[in-house]
């Protein structure tokens, strides 16, 4: 703790510094001149060097309000702070790269390592990266700053079927070739895995999230057994981002001081993700698609799915590009989201009937960048919630208001 | 502030006016106090509004996993899995009974009956049913209106028995007499027989009161003990001898008060479209074909310690009473003195709302066979007979208003 407030004062300091002489901080603005990929949205971020120290700052913070109601049943309004992120990046020495975010949720209340790693670049196609790993799989998961979002809620199926932001402690290679228009990348990672709490938690059906409450993650293996990430990403110019990703593990412990105690029972996951800006018009199309496959125990109950899957597309469309309140570049986009996720893809044993467990959401919303580090957002955000039995859907639906930005 | 500058705050300020204006409007609506089943009855204390708020949450939020006391063997984790929106359950969430065919008593007492355990925690087997043993599929009931039950005398359910049928119509409802568990504590309405004591909740009516209800459903289908029923269920008998490595008692005794409570304090189904001539036409039917006889419609409470619930009128359509429901029904089974084909009139209060919570299907009478109202009076024997035969004499105009005041319940 001390650390973090020590952090926390240094990097307060820094600004205060910054303001005084302005050739002490420089700001690093990201590389965009290539064709960058959702994995390299670690190093995408604007960050400040301070003087001659081979430390770079960065961070981002958000803050939201929002007035919900399911079903007649007024939330009331409400104010969040969900998030406050700071990253601190540095090059140890030629093609070695040390870079770390540390997050701060709920007002402080969650502290936690999101990610810390160690990277080695051999050859551009092969780096050797270890330590706290965000997994690639998905896309969000990697890429989930919140000032490069124009909506409030992260996407229900990559926070839920994927638990971003699911990051855990291992080794892994990636790497990246570049010729001309195109960019292909790959990532494979060695790191510990879920555990059972993905079917026996509170939420009543399958939850990989639950598994995030694991801290013990970051110390141990829950089973001895590594959870594999492999990720492949291709970008065409002209094209877009296509990713393709799984990610699998043994999720229970089935050996207890050499003592079976029930089979090895597997998680596996597979996404498509792809991103594309439409010429001309300069819309903004991304996608990411989940499915999960869980063995759970048969005598257990139905309840829990062993079939999950889910997905989200985002527009977001440029309306107004050009100085606004003095800002210059700054841009107005209307923005549309639609999101489904279906926690149990089966069918009751008792009656052969479709087990539901599902959710639709719709989420119009408008977005104010006066920069491109910063973005003001308003959405509303309607839902379907239908239960395992498939009775009439909770309706949810509210306005959310707030801004993120990287400082 | 320039002109430009201007614009675009005036746009703001606009549009933040009609959001806050169009707030409300654009936010889903309540529905109808007639179309959902939960809820609490009018005239609860702000203390009583408080304990029933606790009970909803640990009734229908509080899931148990192996770490906090589910199973090993279980049926469900939560009560809300079997009980959504407080309606009639889904044959997912139907649970099995063994034991007799005769009235000797349960014989598979200790081979783990009468309920089985059809589902385990990982690394545990469930319950299979032992071989010769009767058993019986109960989908699980709507939870509306119990407390108005509840706050019934003995005397005003037997006034309705007539196990001889003296008045020769037919009927002959007879009360289920039950031996109470040790912590059953008689208030001034029960009546004791012998020891015994008259059975209003289950199938068979073979609960006492609500808190024998919920301290058996917290046992026996989720596997959490209590300080009311400290043991685990065994599996065909055999007790697991690690448990399920939770603490005993694994729920407290102020969360099983709280069920209760709530189970007490949960209103009863508004009727829809009273006004409606079908409706009120096929009241009349309802009568008339001597379906009241048995799914008596009005009830009177008497004083009761939740004063919400004293000197209520209320129409649920149930005597509380065992009746013989003839060959179809007959499931080999007994519980209580409640032999093979007796089985306690249900409630028909909130049966038109079944489907919201049966997802979108009826499954109807004691096990859910009746996929329809329709189907539901056709399985109608024994006692019952001369109804259903009247109600086959009637002309699609009358059956169709029979069914349309059914649904209105």
């Amino acid at each position: 703790m001390k650390k973090i407030f020590f952090l926390l004062i240094l990097t307060t300091s820094i600004k205060c510094l910054a303001q005084k002489d302005s050739s002490f901080v420089n700001r690093i603005k990201p590389d965009t001149s290539k064709l960058n990929l959702n994995m390299d949205a670690l190093y995408t971020r604007p960050f400040l060097q301070i003087g001659k120290l081979p430390l770079s700052l960065g961070g981002y913070v958000e803050a939201n309000s929002s007035y919900f109601g399911t079903n007649g049943i007024r939330e009331g309004l409400s104010f969040q702070l969900p998030r406050l992120t700071l990253f601190m990046s540095s090059t140890i020495k030629k093609r070695i790269k040390f870079l770390s975010e540390i997050e701060f949720e709920e007002g402080g209340r969650k502290i936690s390592i999101e990610f810390a790693s160690m990277d080695i670049e051999l050859l551009p196609l092969l780096n050797l990266r270890g330590g706290i790993v965000m997994n690639p799989i998905g896309a969000f998961n990697q890429n989930h700053d919140g000032p490069k979002w124009e909506f409030i809620s992260r996407p229900i199926s990559a926070t839920t079927i994927i638990p971003s932001t699911w990051n855990t402690v291992g080794f892994g290679v990636f790497g990246k070739y570049r010729r001309n228009n195109l960019t292909w990348a790959y990532e494979l990672y060695f790191t510990n895995g879920f555990d059972d709490k993905i079917i026996a938690n509170t939420e009543n059906r399958t939850w990989l999230p639950a598994s995030k409450q694991n801290t013990e993650r970051f110390e141990k293996s829950f089973n001895g057994v590594p959870l594999i990430t492999a990720k492949t990403a291709v970008r065409y110019k002209k094209f877009g981002e296509l990713g393709i990703s799984w990610m699998g593990g043994v999720y229970n412990k089935f050996e207890v001081d050499g003592l079976v105690i029930d089979k090895r029972r597997r998680i596996d996951l597979l996404a498509i993700d792809f991103n594309t800006t439409l010429p001309k018009i300069k819309t903004n199309v991304n996608i990411e698609w989940v499915w999960a496959i869980v063995d759970v125990p048969k005598t257990y109950s139905q309840q829990f799915g062993s079939k999950l899957q889910g997905g989200f597309l985002d527009i977001v469309q440029p309306v107004i590009r050009r100085k606004i309140l003095g800002w210059e570049n700054s841009v107005v986009n209307l923005v549309f989201r639609t999101e489904y996720t279906d926690y149990n893809v089966s069918n009751f044993n008792e009656t052969g009937e479709n087990i539901y467990d599902h959710l639709i959401a719709i989420v119009p919303g408008i977005s104010f960048r006066p920069s491109s580090q910063t973005v003001i957002r308003a959405n509303y955000r309607y839902h379907w919630q239908r239960d395992i039995l498939g009775n009439p859907p909770a309706l949810t639906a509210g306005f959310q208001f707030g801004f993120s930005t990287y400082f | 502030m320039n002109y430009s500058k201007r614009y675009y705050v005036l746009f703001v300020i606009i549009l933040f006016v009609c959001t806050i204006v169009a707030c409300e409007k654009l936010l889903p609506k309540a529905p109808n106090e007639d179309e959902i089943l939960d809820g609490p009855v009018e005239g609860l204390s702000e203390s009583e509004n408080a304990q029933f708020f606790a009970g909803d949450i640990a009734f229908n939020d509080e899931v148990f996993t192996p770490q906090t006391g589910l199973g090993p063997y279980f049926v469900a984790s939560s009560c809300g899995t079997c009980h959504a929106g407080d309606g009639k359950g889904h044959p997912f969430s139907t649970l099995t009974r063994f034991g007799q065919n005769d009235s000797t008593g349960n014989q598979f007492l200790s081979m783990g009956g009468p309920q089985l355990q059809n589902r385990a925690i990982p690394s545990y087997v469930p319950e299979q049913i032992p071989n010769g043993a009767a058993f019986t599929k109960l989908t699980p009931p709507a939870n509306t209106g119990l407390g108005f039950l509840a706050a019934l005398t003995d005397a005003q359910i037997l006034s309705n028995a007539d196990p001889n049928d003296i008045n020769g119509d037919g009927i002959s409802g007879v009360p289920n007499y039950i031996s109470p568990p040790s912590y059953f504590q008689p208030q001034w309405f029960h009546q004791s027989f012998n020891g015994k004591y008259i059975g209003r909740f289950g199938k068979k009516a073979a609960a006492i009161d609500l808190l024998q209800q919920t301290v058996n459903a917290y046992n026996q289908d989720m596997g959490v003990t209590s300080i009311f029923s400290n043991t685990e269920p065994s599996v065909n008998g055999v007790q697991s001898p690690y448990g399920d490595n939770v603490p005993d008692p694994e729920v407290s005794s102020s969360s099983v008060l709280n069920v209760v409570f709530y189970l007490r304090t949960l209103k009863a189904p508004v009727q829809r479209n009273q006004s409606d001539l079908n409706v009120q036409n096929g009241k009349n039917i309802f009568k008339n074909i001597g379906c009241d006889k048995c799914h008596i419609s009005q009830w009177t409470t008497n004083q009761s310690d939740i004063i919400a619930l004293s000197y209520k009128t209320f129409y649920p359509y149930t005597d509380l009473l065992l009746h013989d429901m003839g060959m179809d029904l007959d499931d080999g089974y007994t519980e209580g003195i409640a032999k093979t084909s007796e089985w306690k009139t249900p409630a028909l209060w909130g049966i038109g709302l079944s489907k919201n919570s049966q997802g979108g299907q009826y499954y109807l009478m004691h096990d859910g066979r009746a996929k329809s109202i329709e189907s539901a009076i056709q399985l109608h024997g024994g006692e019952g007979q001369n109804s259903r035969q009247q109600y086959n004499l009637l002309n699609n105009a009358d059956k169709e208003a029979l069914i349309s005041f059914l649904e209105s319940l």
